[in-house]
């Protein structure tokens, strides 16, 4: 498959008066056209830091201080601002998680959207604008369009606002659209919709979605390929299906087991033991061994790189294994 | 053995990582972050030993002071300032400096007192207008709606009109007329507060409601009262000089700073010095008390919107 | 139709505050030991003359009827006559209030264009040089008593320099000295408050996602963050206005400028007891209107309170 996006050894780290916290260290992302890849981890793990990075949108004191983000050839990093901001909502959309807070209360939502049409898009004028605007309210399902232009965020549901923000995203027909945490503040039968929703757009219009979120049910239902991060780094990755047949890394090993399932016997929840790491004092080795089941001396000591291990399902793309276990079985990979 | 040695290790190893985590976790008390404030915000560092600097010339006026502060010298009226007096003398020979120095005690007694009582006032009704259900809120907010209508200074100046003009009459006026802000300002965070789990548990208990209120929501008032504190008295200290230099506040022999401008006016522009000092001290004073205040809302309340 | 609902509701409200207000000034002035007859006349009267004109004034009758009696009189506009002026209350406010009224809008003027947009770029340059700078004018400008800093300008600007005339009240020149000075302090007041309510606003999520829509952050911060940010300043502004009306009065004491404030400080110093009621009364309704005033402002800008 083509490739769309390739981030290469991203590392933003914030450097605050207490100390400087590596929320991204050295991940590295390829996202194909046409597909939708999911970035999963707990809080903190530097999921939303990667897409924000991705974005540009990292503030003071955070600055991204190593790597490249290709998108289709060109590095962005060596963008102007105002290269910058033409990819923002118009090659590159971002969509939050909060839809509650996203939109701004003093504007109706049609003209928030039609915003996005026109500072890209100078040449078009309002009344055409608006008429984008209603398109593409009909292609997210908002119903009664014209009604809903005129209408401020707080006028509508949690459901509706989402569909906003995707629509406001969708707009400007970007080629990659970053969603984070789209449907965590939803209730399940919108998020079922939504995902849905994104589903149908990413296969109608050609974008490809990088899907953001903790919930392994999600990307269970909407992703090709999936990254799990922790601490910063990337710790698995691998197709969809291969990820759920063959886990290998003790960490989503132990995401997955944390799911309930209604048909386990067990009475306990299942949780990793142990609390996420504070990343300005990370351990010397694996990042993920004080917590981890099966650690050896080794992993306190050295970080393990990425290894490449061979697929179990078939026609699977490539499985990498951040983990000294799969040293033997795979291949190393150079960062 | 060998093996049991290798699973201690690993053992140990994981230890260190779960104690370097455990002392990482954030719980800094009120003092912790004041005295934290202290280090970090030089601004307010300093308004702290000001006011402190303040608080030590008013305890101990009699040593510090040059000069008696009554002491009239018919011979040496309006006199630039020298050596032997630093900031000359006003209209009746008396050392200015010394004045001001005895005028410190009057100022942090006005900063202080009525500020402490409004604001004890404010508290209790805030926290029943919060907390005791809507009449008792409707009734109260009136009470402050009303306050909070009277132009501050003409109220107190009702007052004085009332009572007559002293010292102890200031006292009173300023501490009937400010108690609607906090009252306000402890009615929402009760409010706020009430509908946090740990009420609901204690009224399931059948703790009374007097009880919740001080032992539980009040403690949680605390930030944002010492801040409101802080920022109050330099109200107080404005509104006494104001009403002073009025001439209807304190009346001589006292030396309150107010008084001294006043009494210096009209010879502003012969012999500044006599109008002017007074003022210095005043300003000097409630920046103090206004740097401190920044900085402590800053340190310490979270709800704190304007 | 809700939004005259609760202008309506807003508009019962304070009536009763109104009404509260001049029944607590009313009882604080009229109970005052001190017989304003005896207090106004210089000369020996006869004591029944003395009986007589109490009786004539009222002044015998029970606290509650003379405060009806007031009450009557106050809402066909006469609020008695002064003790010291022998002149209609109300024809003695209604000469000094436009006095007081152009030196307020003159400071309310002044505090705005300074204020509001040091503020705002204060909040934008946070913790700059340019940040402090304002803000400790501001502070300084709060912090400062009204009586020194008027002294200090008249000795600065009035004798020094010979910029500006030291008093008086006929030529704008005349109005500046007293329009900064009363000006300063709301200037402080309203360039703390717009940045603090700007950096509150900036860090919300949707100026997140006027970034990520690719805006210029001058547009996010002008087109969007600002009228979020001015809701609560456009209400200060209302409520400035109304205390600068009232507040002036050390202002023009010291400037010689015949408005309400001076009036009734005159009024306490002379023991005035109609023309000291009349001002605070007077004072007081321009307070609560002012502040309904930036209730229904605030109501009025807030789609999400007017659109119910």
């Amino acid at each position: 498959m083509e490739e769309l996006l390739r981030v290469n050894n991203l590392k933003t780290h914030f450097f605050t008066k207490k100390g400087v916290v590596p929320a991204v260290d050295g991940v590295s992302i390829s996202v194909p056209k046409s597909s939708i890849v999911g970035l999963v981890g707990e809080s903190g793990c530097g999921k939303s830091m990667t897409a924000m990075s991705i974005m540009q949108l990292i503030q003071k004191p955070g600055k991204i201080i190593n790597g490249s983000i290709e998108l289709e050839e060109d590095n962005l990093l060596t963008y102007s601002k105002d290269e910058m901001r033409n990819i923002r909502g118009n090659k590159i959309s971002m969509i939050f998680q909060e839809p509650m807070t996203a939109l701004n209360p003093v504007y109706t939502v049609g003209r928030q959207v039609r915003e996005a049409i026109t500072i890209h898009h100078s040449n078009i004028g309002k009344e055409e604008a608006k008429q984008k605007v209603l398109d593409i309210f009909k292609a997210v399902g908002i119903p009664e369009p014209e009604r809903r232009y005129n209408s401020y965020p707080h006028q509508l549901s949690g459901g509706l606002r989402q569909r906003v923000m995707i629509g406001m995203a969708m707009v400007c027909n970007p080629k990659l659209m970053i969603a984070d945490e789209p449907t965590t503040a939803l209730d399940v039968t919108i998020e079922a919709q939504i995902l849905s929703l994104m589903k149908n757009l990413q296969k109608e219009r050609d974008t490809s979605i990088l899907m953001i979120t903790h919930n392994l049910g999600v990307v269970a239902e909407v992703c090709d390929y999936i990254y799990v991060m922790y601490a910063g780094k990337v710790m698995e990755q691998a197709n969809t299906f291969e990820l759920f047949k063959n886990t290998c890394h003790p960490y989503t090993e132990g995401l997955m087991k944390s799911i309930p399932k209604i048909t386990s016997e067990k009475q306990r929840l299942y949780n990793i033991k142990g609390v996420v790491p504070n990343l300005m004092k990370l351990p010397k080795g694996c990042r993920f061994c004080p917590r981890c089941d099966n650690a050896k001396p080794r992993c306190f000591e050295e970080e393990p790189p990425l290894y490449k291990i061979k697929s179990v399902v078939e026609g699977s793309e490539d499985h990498y294994v951040r983990c000294f276990m799969h040293e033997d079985s795979g291949v190393k990979y150079d960062e | 053995m060998e093996d049991i040695k290798k699973i201690d290790t690993l053992e140990q190893l994981r230890k260190e990582y779960e104690d370097t985590e455990a002392e990482i976790a954030d719980s800094d008390s009120i003092w912790d972050k004041i005295k934290n404030m202290i280090k970090s915000n030089k601004l307010a560092a300093i308004s702290l030993i000001i006011i402190l600097l303040f608080c030590f010339c008013a305890i101990f006026a009699p040593f510090v002071a040059p000069h008696d502060p009554t002491l009239q010298n018919y011979d040496n009226v309006r006199a630039k300032p020298s050596s032997e007096h630093l900031l000359g003398t006003d209209e009746l020979g008396r050392d200015v400096l010394s004045r001001i120095i005895y005028g410190s005690r009057i100022s942090l007694v006005i900063g202080l007192v009525p500020t402490t009582i409004s604001m004890v006032l404010g508290t209790i009704l805030g926290l029943m207008a919060g907390f005791l259900g809507k009449k008792v809120d409707f009734v109260i907010m009136r009470l402050a709606d009303i306050m909070l209508a009277f132009p501050s200074l003409l109220l107190a100046m009702v007052v004085m009109y009332t009572l007559g003009a002293t010292l102890i009459n200031i006292f009173i006026a300023l501490s009937v007329v400010s108690w609607a802000g906090t009252a306000r300002v402890v009615r929402s965070q009760t409010l706020s507060l009430r509908e946090k789990e740990f009420v609901e548990a204690a009224k399931s208990i059948g703790v009374k409601d007097y009880v919740i209120m001080i032992r539980h929501i009040l403690p949680n008032c605390l930030p944002s009262l010492i801040v409101l504190f802080t920022m109050n008295i330099p109200g107080s200290i404005l509104s006494e000089s104001s009403l002073s230099f009025l001439g209807i506040g304190a009346q001589p022999p006292a030396s309150s700073w107010g008084l001294m401008v006043v009494n210096g006016k009209q010879w502003l522009f012969s012999e500044p010095w006599v109008a002017i000092s007074p003022g210095v001290a005043i300003l000097i004073l409630v920046l103090a008390f206004n740097f401190l205040g920044d900085g402590m809302r800053d340190a310490i309340d979270p709800y704190m919107k304007e | 139709m809700s939004m005259i609902k609760y202008i309506v509701k807003r508009i019962l409200i304070a009536i009763p505050v109104l009404i509260g207000v001049m029944l607590i000034i009313f009882l604080m002035l009229n109970v005052v030991p001190g017989d304003p007859i005896t207090l106004m006349m210089r000369e020996h009267i006869k004591p029944e003359l003395i009986e007589r004109m109490r009786v004539q004034m009222g002044l015998d009758d029970p606290v509650m009827v003379r405060f009806v009696n007031y009450m009557k009189g106050a809402i066909r506009g006469d609020f008695g006559i002064s003790y010291k002026l022998n002149r209609n209350v109300t024809d003695l406010i209604i000469t000094a209030f436009p006095h007081t009224v152009r030196l307020s809008l003159f400071a309310a003027l002044i505090a705005w264009i300074i204020g509001i947009p040091s503020g705002i770029i204060s909040a934008v340059k946070q913790n700059s040089l340019v940040d402090r700078f304002f803000m400790s004018f501001s502070l300084l400008g709060v912090s400062m008593p009204v009586f020194w800093a008027a002294l200090m300008m008249q000795y600065v600007f009035a004798y020094k320099l010979k910029l500006l005339p030291v008093s008086g009240h006929d030529t704008w020149r005349h109005l500046l000295m007293p329009a900064i000075v009363l000006g300063w302090s709301s200037a402080g007041t309203i360039a703390r408050l717009t940045r603090s309510s700007l950096l509150e606003i900036m860090k919300n999520d949707f100026v997140r996602t006027a970034r990520a829509k690719g805006l210029k952050e001058s547009i996010v911060v002008v087109g969007h963050a600002l009228k979020n940010a001015l809701l609560p300043v456009v209400t200060m502004m209302a409520i400035q206005v109304a205390s600068l009306l009232s507040g002036a009065v050390i202002t023009e004491s010291v400037f010689g400028i015949p408005g309400v404030g001076r009036l009734a400080v005159n009024a306490i110093q002379n023991r005035d007891m109609p023309l000291l009621q009349g001002t605070v009364v007077f004072t007081t309704i321009l307070i609560i209107g002012g502040n309904l005033i930036a209730d229904l402002l605030y109501s009025f800008i807030d789609p999400r309170i007017r659109v119910e």
